[in-house]
């Protein structure tokens, strides 16, 4: 390992390091564009030249290389002056527009000018102007501050795995584009506006409405995925103007899908603020006290016949609280399985990405069964797509035949493929059994089928056949599209021993066994077959759920509300308030307190302490915050049966719109129109679109 | 960047060139394909006399690269033409070497010649005339490429010369337009000038 010396410090690194990576760990700050740790590395805004004893000139530390002996010099007079003479150069072509910028006070270029940058301008030349591009509805871009860094070309060929950007034209005449006909639709565009070391890529949606410095920052998780991306939620006033990732080495890198991204303005519309009570079926606006009022006279009156579903985005405090609720009322019938997938909550296991997000880049052999992680999971699937950009990865997939961003083998969309590799009939079953680190991820799509416990067994058997579970390894994932999910089967939101499940709770509804159904934001449910029974919607949004309801109790969405969610990988994770539900809406699990109290039945808890203390009773996944908490092989799981007919299916149609805040948007709409359901970055727009 | 009127709807190589191409493919590494873009695009270029977007997808799609890498290379490099030219492209040298040596001139000329400004196509498709960085040629300055062939040692007259000649149909002499022989010295020989050899022989 070469030994060197920056600015008289010394440091030992791996060999290939490059100057820049040292100086970093020695904590040592050199100004650069074009670099970035996860990219490629370009060397073409020179902004990061350093001197090094013995060479002639200065050198470009992000792409030279460590050597042993080198001594390195990032502050002496020379090497400000090269980077005073690289900066004049930036800003030759690069307008003043900063008053007006968006990127204006969290700008790389106006930073580094406050440094480098002269107070003059010796040019006498006009600056060039170049036309802005299409980049569809998320990017906003001006490209005439653009300085050529290509971090945008290098992240949407490389991350992203849609090669639609490139730098045309030479010299003076170089311009970033895209090419013609092809969008800018990749389910990860939003981090380009991260990348952009200057304003010429925005945020599209928000732009010329904030300062960056104005805003409030609040660190928070996502809850549109499974994944439970780190997020900071900027606001301003109870407003909030944009999501950005946080760094989460783990989790999301630095990420973040674009509905994660964008979807924040549908937290602004279709809100439900107060209670709602049906009144001569209509509903009309009520106190909490009316609404609470209606609903323990018809708990009252069906007793044990009630029931809970909880949906995609309910966090664990309010599941708990319903959980507790509904076992004081006499009845189990619960369920956070709303897409009625089999999963088995009595083997932890068998619902978790068990090699956790970060672990799938050690995999060697990958099988995908009916499941589209670049449409369920972006970020996920761009470290598929890094692991397979390393080399020595197999991949192969049972379900639908698209664009994953990576190469696989289709093995064909129907069910009796799992059934012949579980068997060892099929050619890939060798090629787990031979891998060291195999892998398979099975999607919500094959278990939300009918045989879908059929399906999870086979994947079971699969595992045991193929030794995809090893010393120190777990390869079966499961991967989840819900952020409530893991959450709602770790504390046990699954009906008790003989009692309904989802498909039988609104069975149930529809016959008039079930004379009570709360749902907790649940709105994939089939409302129609709910029948005559008494609906309780709480939730954030109007959506479907709260169209049937005959009480609508307003919830706090993520951003609103301190609460945790476990993520795919058994990840407890907490939200933060970042602002305050809108009008009277409260946060859930305080709703579930009050109503406790009114029908009799107060729940132990007064504060969000003890409903945590409470969470941590019903599985040490809660206590143990911001770690995975791993689950043991255990006992068998799933179902021996036939399978079905019919292709094996993502159950993702629509990337952009897919729970209530995301229907809600503008912006997911406007994506809709433009890019279709996602995934079709190649697809040809027609005319002579710009 | 948007597709203009005269982007074709397809393009293919015919045999002989499609038999051109996979020779050069041949000549890379497997996995190295790639690299065979240029040479690809200099034959698409040789059979249409320009290469259009159409061109550039059955090249990206043969090499397995993404259409935008392609056009990343193609419009990098100026010797690509990227809008249709005239049977005969004329590319004149303005650099300071020809320009120092009468470019002007010959500027004048060209555009007299053939009745249109840089950049642009005579009316009957025949000649396009560009005005191009230094090609190379400077110890015979000032110059002009046409299609493959440098015209050397231009006056006024001589390109006016050539390029009737072309409009005539025939092929005008390519290299040096004074009667020099390559870039020897042009006003005759101004060292050597006798032969002496060990010995005193001449």
């Amino acid at each position: 390992m070469p030994k060197l010396t920056i600015d008289g410090r010394e440091i030992e690194v791996e060999a290939g390091t490059t100057i820049i990576q040292a100086a970093d760990l020695l904590g040592i700050e050199i100004p650069r564009f074009c670099y970035h740790e996860r990219l490629a590395i370009a060397g073409n805004c020179r902004m990061c030249l350093v001197e090094v004893e013995k060479m002639p000139k200065p050198a470009a530390s992000c792409a030279m290389p460590v050597g042993e002996g080198m001594v390195v010099k990032t502050n002496t007079p020379a090497v400000r002056k090269a980077r005073q003479g690289v900066m004049e150069f930036l800003l030759l072509n690069h307008p003043l527009d900063c008053p007006i910028c968006d990127q204006g006070g969290e700008c790389d270029l106006q930073d580094q000018a406050m440094a480098y940058g002269s107070d003059k301008n010796r040019c006498k030349e006009g600056k060039r102007a170049v036309p802005d591009k299409d980049y569809g509805p998320l990017v906003q871009t001006m490209m005439t501050r653009c300085i050529q860094c290509t971090r945008c070309v290098r992240f949407i060929s490389e991350v992203a795995g849609t090669p639609v950007l490139g730098g045309l034209g030479r010299g003076e005449h170089l311009e970033i584009g895209r090419y013609v006909g092809a969008a800018v639709s990749s389910e990860l565009s939003g981090n380009l506006i991260d990348l952009c070391p200057v304003g010429a890529l925005t945020n599209k949606p928000a732009s010329y409405t904030y300062r960056s410095w104005e805003l409030k920052k609040t660190e928070s998780i996502d809850a549109m995925d499974a994944l439970g991306s780190n997020i900071r939620v900027d606001t301003r006033g109870n407003e909030v103007i944009r999501i950005l990732p946080r760094v989460a080495e783990d989790v999301n890198e630095e990420w973040l899908s674009d509905r994660s991204r964008f979807a924040c303005d549908g937290l602004k519309r279709q809100r439900l603020d107060k209670p709602y009570v049906k009144k001569d079926g209509k509903l009309v606006p009520a106190t909490w006290n009316e609404a609470f009022a209606a609903i323990a006279a018809k708990v009252k009156a069906a007793g044990a016949k009630v029931a809970a579903i909880a949906g995609d985005q309910a966090d664990a405090e309010t599941m708990v609280a319903y959980k507790d609720l509904l076992a004081a009322l006499g009845s189990q019938a619960i369920d956070c399985r709303q897409d009625g997938a089999k999963l088995d909550a009595s083997v932890r296991a068998s619902y978790l990405f068990n090699s956790t997000a970060a672990g799938i880049e050690e995999a060697d052999a990958l099988l995908i069964i009916g499941s589209n992680p670049r449409k369920e999971n972006p970020v996920l699937n761009a470290r598929i797509r890094k692991r397979w950009q390393k080399g020595g990865f197999k991949v192969a997939r049972i379900g639908h035949k698209g664009d994953l961003t990576y190469k696989y083998e289709h093995l064909g969309d129907d069910a009796g493929v799992l059934k012949a590799i579980a068997e060892g009939k099929h050619p890939f079953f060798e090629v787990l059994k031979t891998a060291k680190k195999p892998a398979l991820i099975i999607g919500q799509g094959a278990l939300s089928r009918a045989d879908g416990a059929v399906l999870l067994g086979l994947a079971r058997k699969l595992a045991d056949a193929a030794g995809l579970v090893r010393d120190g390894w777990n390869g079966f994932n499961v991967l989840h599209t819900a952020a409530a999910r893991v959450g709602g089967l770790d504390l046990g939101f699954v009906p008790g021993q003989g009692w309904r499940d989802v498909d039988h709770i609104v069975d149930g509804a529809h016959k008039g066994d079930v004379q009570v159904v709360f749902l907790i934001g649940a709105d994939e449910v089939d409302m129609k077959a709910l029948g005559e029974a008494f609906v309780v919607y709480q939730g954030s949004h109007g959506d479907a759920g709260a169209h049937r309801a005959d009480v609508i109790l307003p919830g706090a969405a993520y951003t609103e509300k301190s609460a945790t969610f476990v993520n795919l990988e058994g990840r407890a994770q907490q939200t933060r308030l970042a602002v305050f539900p809108p009008g009277e809406a409260k946060e859930d699990w305080r709703i579930v307190r009050a109503l406790s109290e009114v029908l009799g039945k107060a729940l132990p808890y007064d504060s969000l302490r003890a409903v945590r203390e409470r969470l941590a009773k019903a599985s040490p996944v809660f206590a143990a915050i911001g770690s995975v908490t791993p689950a043991a092989w255990g006992a068998a799981f799933g179902a021996e049966g036939s399978l079905g007919d019919g292709a094996l299916v993502s159950n993702i149609d629509n990337f952009y719109q897919t729970d209530p805040i995301s229907r809600a948007s503008k912006t997911m709409a406007e994506c809709t129109a433009a890019f279709g359901g996602g995934c079709n970055h190649k697809h040809k727009k027609t005319g002579t679109h710009g | 960047m948007s597709n203009h009127s005269y982007e074709p709807e397809s393009f293919a190589f015919t045999p002989e060139y499609l038999e051109k191409a996979k020779a050069f493919i041949a000549k890379y590494p497997a996995g190295r394909q790639q690299s065979a873009v240029m040479p690809l695009l200099d034959l698409a270029q040789r059979q249409e006399g320009w290469l259009s977007r159409a061109a550039m997808e059955v090249i990206a799609e043969m090499l397995d690269m993404a259409p935008i890498r392609v056009e990343e290379v193609a419009t990098f490099y100026t010797m690509y033409n990227r809008k249709p030219v005239g049977k005969f492209h004329v590319q004149v040298c303005t650099n300071l070497p020809c320009m120092l040596r009468g470019s002007d001139d010959v500027v004048a000329a060209a555009k007299a010649a053939l009745g249109v400004e840089f950049g642009d196509m005579t009316d009957d498709g025949t000649f396009t005339l560009s005005e191009v960085e230094c090609l190379g040629a400077c110890v015979n300055a000032p110059m002009m490429q046409i299609n493959d062939d440098y015209y050397e040692d231009l006056t006024a007259e001589s390109t006016k010369a050539v390029l009737e000649a072309f409009k005539r149909g025939e092929m005008p002499k390519p290299g040096p337009q004074n009667g020099r022989q390559f870039s020897c010295p042009a006003g005759g020989a101004t060292s050597l000038t006798e032969l002496k050899f060990e010995g005193g022989k001449a």
